[in-house]
């Protein structure tokens, strides 16, 4: 029986990318408890509903993230069109899937390369952010903006993708489709990142499903939550089955991600396939009125839009519960027991975005 | 062994290979044409009209009718393109090139030529005084349409009567004189 220390862990730390605090109960270099902080980034965002249009709101509901930011924006707008019973066009609601996936693939591959960081392995580490760079390359050709897209709106979106730029990206698709499948190879056969990663912070199904896990995190201990399943946007006229993984180790939140990775290149072929020509968006009269739950999947995993109105042009409630917000129990459970040199990958692997939980 | 050599390949084309980056300030950044980097003005179209100010996200846009003036402050400035939207001028643009970093938060102003201004004041001395003999003429027209109507209505009404009558008497036969003019 060792003696017993508390190691304080962040808000500034080498390996995180966002300001989390973690009080470590350390036991022999074991974790023997996990006892989170969070409050460091908070802004008051959802206040601002109260300040401001509902259509400049969209803009603040955006910036909420820098990564998943155009899922915040399309969770927001999404639920103002329910509550006002706005029908957008076809090609919008395909539109924004498409940029949905762009972002969901430049995420992921965000986060392995912090992942590759994490565990050492500097070159893994640029090649994933040189993959990226082509996904960032082709936001900005279509929406102006690298992270932070700005092109949904209530009513539809307000930038277009014709058949020639689709089909410049699908070319590029393929190509970032070729490059994928060398670093996925190195990540899960290379025998020193197994080493570090296997068998590391496991959550069992009924754990993860008692803790409320989210997204890829929960899926990779197997269970199959994932909002695209409900068809919001045009996900309901595309064919995709989730990916989950049953290990719910660290190595298996990496295939799971890797995978998705995939997924999203598939659905985007299959969105440019079907995408029908149209107008971009219905004029919208009037303002909101009533409530509205909107569930979205982001890259992190589900997202919650809680949205109420009264017919003025200010609404009157704006709550977001965010994917690192379900998963920051599930993360404290993992800790536990976990050696003290794997906590950054641990910390990593339910890829924690502190920006978007305290808004 | 194979397990160890997967990077090989890449590691080996990218000994070869150039770098992907670039030598940024000696070589310049190319942007897409739709990047959105900052918000210009063509300001001698603009109208003063007010509503990129009450627009803006970040409330970073000051427009002063009377001076002729149209303010931004950059560094506020999120760059979303609402205003640029919401313009009904047209005149706000959101083009290529990022906000470049300064040792002073100091906002943009932007004024519109001498030559716009008086041209601006002009027409608006036209307009005003069009709107005043509009008024007159509808101010008279209803004074007509009073005093046409008072004989039969006053006539039943006895205090109201000896009051309404010299009062629309007088201005009625200005009416047909404004018109003209």
């Amino acid at each position: 029986m060792g003696k017993v220390s508390v190691i304080p862990f962040g808000p500034q730390h080498p390996v995180l990318p966002e300001p989390i605090h973690l009080d470590l109960v350390i036991e022999d270099e074991k974790v023997i408890e996990a006892i989170p902080s969070i409050g460091f980034v908070h802004r008051g965002l959802e206040s601002l509903i109260v300040k401001k249009d509902f259509n400049e709101m969209v803009y603040v509901a955006e910036r909420t993230c820098g990564i998943c930011s155009f899922g915040h924006g399309m969770g927001y707008v999404e639920a103002i069109e329910h509550i006002m019973g706005v029908e957008i066009p076809d090609r919008a609601r395909y539109l924004r899937t498409i940029w949905m996936e762009l972002s969901r693939m430049h995420s992921h591959l965000l986060w392995l390369g912090l992942l590759a960081d994490a565990f050492g392995y500097e070159s893994l580490f640029y090649q994933c952010w040189r993959i990226r760079e082509q996904i960032l390359d082709m936001i900005e050709e279509s929406t102006g903006g690298r992270v932070i897209f700005s092109v949904n709106k209530v009513g539809g979106v307000m930038k277009d993708m014709d058949s020639a730029m689709l089909s410049r990206f699908l070319d590029v698709l393929t190509d970032v489709e070729g490059q994928i499948r060398t670093i996925r190879k190195v990540f899960l056969q290379d025998r020193s990142v197994q080493m570090r990663l296997r068998g590391v912070g496991v959550l069992t199904r009924q754990m993860a499903h008692d803790l409320g896990c989210a997204g890829p995190f929960g899926r990779a201990s197997g269970i199959a939550t994932d909002m695209r399943i409900r068809g919001y946007g045009a996900y309901g006229d595309l064919d995709f089955e989730p990916i989950i993984s049953t290990e719910g180790d660290s190595y298996a939140r990496c295939q799971c991600r890797i995978d998705e990775l995939f997924q999203s290149i598939d659905l985007i072929r299959q969105a440019v396939g079907k995408i029908p020509a149209g107008d971009l968006s219905v004029p919208v009269k009037g303002n909101p009125d009533g409530e509205f739950f909107m569930r979205i999947e982001q890259p992190r995993g589900e997202a919650v839009y809680y949205v109420k109105g009264s017919g003025k042009p200010n609404l009157n409630r704006l709550r977001i519960r965010t994917p690192t917000f379900a998963n920051l129990p599930g993360l404290c459970e993992t800790l536990k027991g976990a050696d003290y040199a794997d906590v950054p990958i641990l910390v990593l692997t339910i890829d924690p975005c502190i920006s978007c939980t305290e808004r | 062994m194979s397990a160890f050599l997967n990077f090989t390949g890449t590691l080996l084309k990218n000994l070869v290979t150039k770098p992907v980056t670039k030598n940024y300030p000696e070589e310049p950044a190319v942007y897409p044409e739709r990047t959105r980097g900052h918000i210009e003005i063509d300001i001698d179209q603009c109208i003063s009209c007010g509503l990129c100010v009450r627009s803006c996200p970040p409330r970073c846009i000051v427009v002063d009718k009377g001076a002729g003036t149209w303010t931004i402050n950059r560094f506020d400035c999120i760059a979303c393109g609402y205003c640029a939207s919401k313009c009904p001028k047209k005149c706000l643009k959101i083009v290529p090139g990022y906000q470049t970093p300064a040792r002073k938060k100091e906002a943009d102003t932007y004024r519109k030529s001498p030559e716009v201004m008086e041209e601006e004041r002009r027409k608006a001395a036209e307009m005003a005084a069009k709107k005043a003999a509009a008024l007159k003429a509808a101010q008279a027209k209803k004074a007509a349409a009073a005093a046409a109507a008072t004989p039969a209505a006053a006539a039943p009404v006895a205090p109201a009567a000896p009051a309404a009558k010299p009062a629309p008497a007088e201005p009625a036969p200005a009416a047909p004189a404004a018109e003209k003019e």
